[in-house]
């Protein structure tokens, strides 16, 4: 109906994401300030329904073709089902799932859309959201026009508590709409990355290095602090983009989630995908030669002095 | 007929420098600022020229009448863009995805585009990212937070980028949209005097944007400098000063 707020559930491994419980609860809030209700669509494994004792509904579609992820097929029945309940607002998580559905949702439906969005709010009927941009040095405050309007929310915005809840949602299956079994899509398999490499979300202290190592060889001054400290080095997305470093010791939005007791940020700006997968170490110290980084935003110690000065400083001291 | 692959290329603000609002505070104060081609356009390129490698496609790039965009476009045709196509009169300033998306799309459908690799997202996107836009105003399957393409008997064999090395695989069938987050291997490095070259030999065509005008759907109210809950604690003095205090806040923790 026209004030409810419709939850894309995101699910791996027959277990469903944070992410989802955060947005669940975020629903909530809204739903109640408009007089809606929250509901999930869950897509392809319906079993997890009781799961959402948070929502006042969840619909299920079950299909071969939801088997596995597939953008082409999710969003053929996210379309369907956003056309038949007409929900004031559809919430997706900026995950890369939400990076297929949310834009193309958009597109397919002539649907308003906000992405980024770290709050949003009810403001005199109008929804109101805000969105990081330029990596994170600015916020953006618009008003989505119209509606059904699509949302897709920055990871650990919304507390994920508020989405988890004892109710028993009314479960509804929902036929899968005509065109599934006509796909020019098809999913071929989840790889798992191989074995093996040390599991960085189990480190108590991290090392990790950005851009501003600039170099694959200077790799190696770090490794030096690393080894003098038993710590495994990690990073943010530049440097396993280059492969200077497996995708293993990636930390943030499309690397891992850590919580060390100490975490060591050398040459990281901060990007709001890098922060997201760190920013609950029990101690962050950065190391980035521009004061104005959003990396010192979370940090708890800074220092803007240059790393390759510091950490062979660092080392020394270690080993002495 | 040669595959062609269309590689949709923006020119955004360097955020390495400070961002400064205008006076409005609904754009950044675009004067001063320095453009640059967004990273994950970058992303988009090196893997359309190793497909063109792989494959013998033709690879166009489009890119709109932006600041500093000629030096960009020349750089692509240096490391092995076929074409590049300006489109001219799409306004000044910001364009939204949205606009973005129908004025590329309209070119692409008077251009016999079989495959298109756009970059995953820029860091000005905030109505949506343009390669989950263009799928469907296309008409045609998309998947983006790709890390990975292979191109065989008109298949686009696929590698989405699922986080801490997990990899979802896909195959999609062309005419199809891809959003590249990383290329396959690194973005090549042209020397400058090939770029000066390819600037000098006028290859870049030009055409006027196709005339549309595009709602985004949102409107931006302000924008403005997050305030940060925290901010560190911030330690001066000599490298081996801020070295031994670091050393002690490790200790502290007992690590």
């Amino acid at each position: 109906m026209a004030n409810d707020i419709l939850v894309l559930a995101e699910h791996a491994g027959g277990e469903l994401s944070e992410t989802t419980y955060e947005l669940v609860g975020k629903a909530r809030e809204l739903a109640s300030s408009l007089g809606g209700r929250t509901i999930v669509a869950l897509l392809g494994e319906e079993s997890l329904a009781t799961e959402l004792g948070g929502a006042d509904a969840v619909l299920t579609v079950d299909h071969p073709a939801l088997a596995g992820y597939n953008p082409e097929a999710y969003l053929l029945v996210l379309a369907h089902l956003t056309e038949e309940r007409d929900p004031r607002l559809v919430l997706l998580a900026n995950t890369t799932v939400g990076m297929d559905l949310g834009a193309a949702l958009s597109a397919a439906r002539g649907a308003p859309l906000a992405a980024y969005v770290a709050e949003i709010e009810a403001q005199d009927g109008s929804l109101v959201a805000t969105s990081q941009i330029y990596g994170g040095k600015l916020m953006a405050e618009s008003v989505i026009e119209g509606s059904p309007a699509v949302c897709t929310v920055i990871g650990g915005s919304f507390p994920a508590e508020a989405g988890h809840g004892a109710g028993s949602p009314e479960v509804e299956q929902v036929a899968p709409p005509p065109g599934l079994d006509e796909l020019k899509t098809s999913f071929v398999r989840l790889a798992e990355p191989p074995a093996g490499d040390v599991d960085i979300t189990q480190a108590p202290l991290l090392i990790s290095v950005g851009r501003g190592i600039e170099s694959e060889d200077n790799l190696e001054l770090v490794q030096e602090l690393a080894d003098a400290l038993g710590a495994p080095l990690s990073a943010s997305r530049p440097v396993t983009d280059l492969g200077w470093l497996p995708k293993t010791r990636q930390v943030g939005k499309s690397g891992l989630k850590v919580k060390p007791k100490a975490y060591l940020a050398f040459g990281i700006s901060g990007a709001p995908e890098h922060l997201e997968g760190m920013r609950d170490a029990e101690l962050i110290v950065a190391c980035n030669n521009d004061a104005h980084a959003p990396i010192f935003g979370v940090a708890h110690y800074g220092t803007t002095l240059d790393l390759f000065d510091l950490v062979p400083a660092l080392t020394e001291k270690l080993q002495a | 007929m040669p595959m062609r692959i269309a590689v949709p290329i923006k020119q955004v603000p360097d955020v390495a420098e400070e961002l400064e609002l205008a006076s409005d505070e609904k754009d950044v104060e675009r004067e001063f600022l320095a453009f640059v081609m967004s990273e994950w356009d970058g992303q988009a390129l090196e893997e359309a020229v190793l497909v063109k490698e792989a494959t013998g496609a033709e690879v166009v790039v489009v890119a709109f009448d932006e600041p500093d965009v000629d030096q960009t476009l020349a750089t692509a045709l240096a490391k092995g863009a076929d074409r590049a196509v300006k489109l001219t009169g799409a306004g000044e300033g910001w364009i939204s995805s949205h606009a973005r998306a129908h004025l590329i799309a309209e070119w692409v459908r008077g251009e016999d585009i079989d495959l298109v690799l756009a970059g995953v997202h820029a860091v000005d996107d905030l109505d949506g990212q343009l390669p989950a836009l263009l799928g469907p105003l296309l008409g045609r399957p998309h998947a983006t937070v790709v890390v990975g393409v292979e191109v065989r008997d008109g298949t686009a064999a696929v590698q989405q980028d699922f986080g801490g090395g997990r990899v979802n695989e896909l195959e999609l069938r062309l005419p199809a949209v891809l959003g590249v987050q990383t290329a396959s291997q690194p973005p090549r490095y042209v020397p400058i005097g090939l770029i000066r070259q390819a600037m000098q030999e006028g290859k870049i065509e030009e055409h006027a944007a196709p005339a549309a005008t595009v709602d985004s759907g949102i409107s931006v109210r302000r924008l403005y400098e997050p305030e940060q809950a925290g901010h560190a604690e911030m330690l001066t003095g000599s490298a081996d000063e801020v070295a031994e205090r670091i050393v002690e806040l490790i200790r502290a923790r007992g690590l």
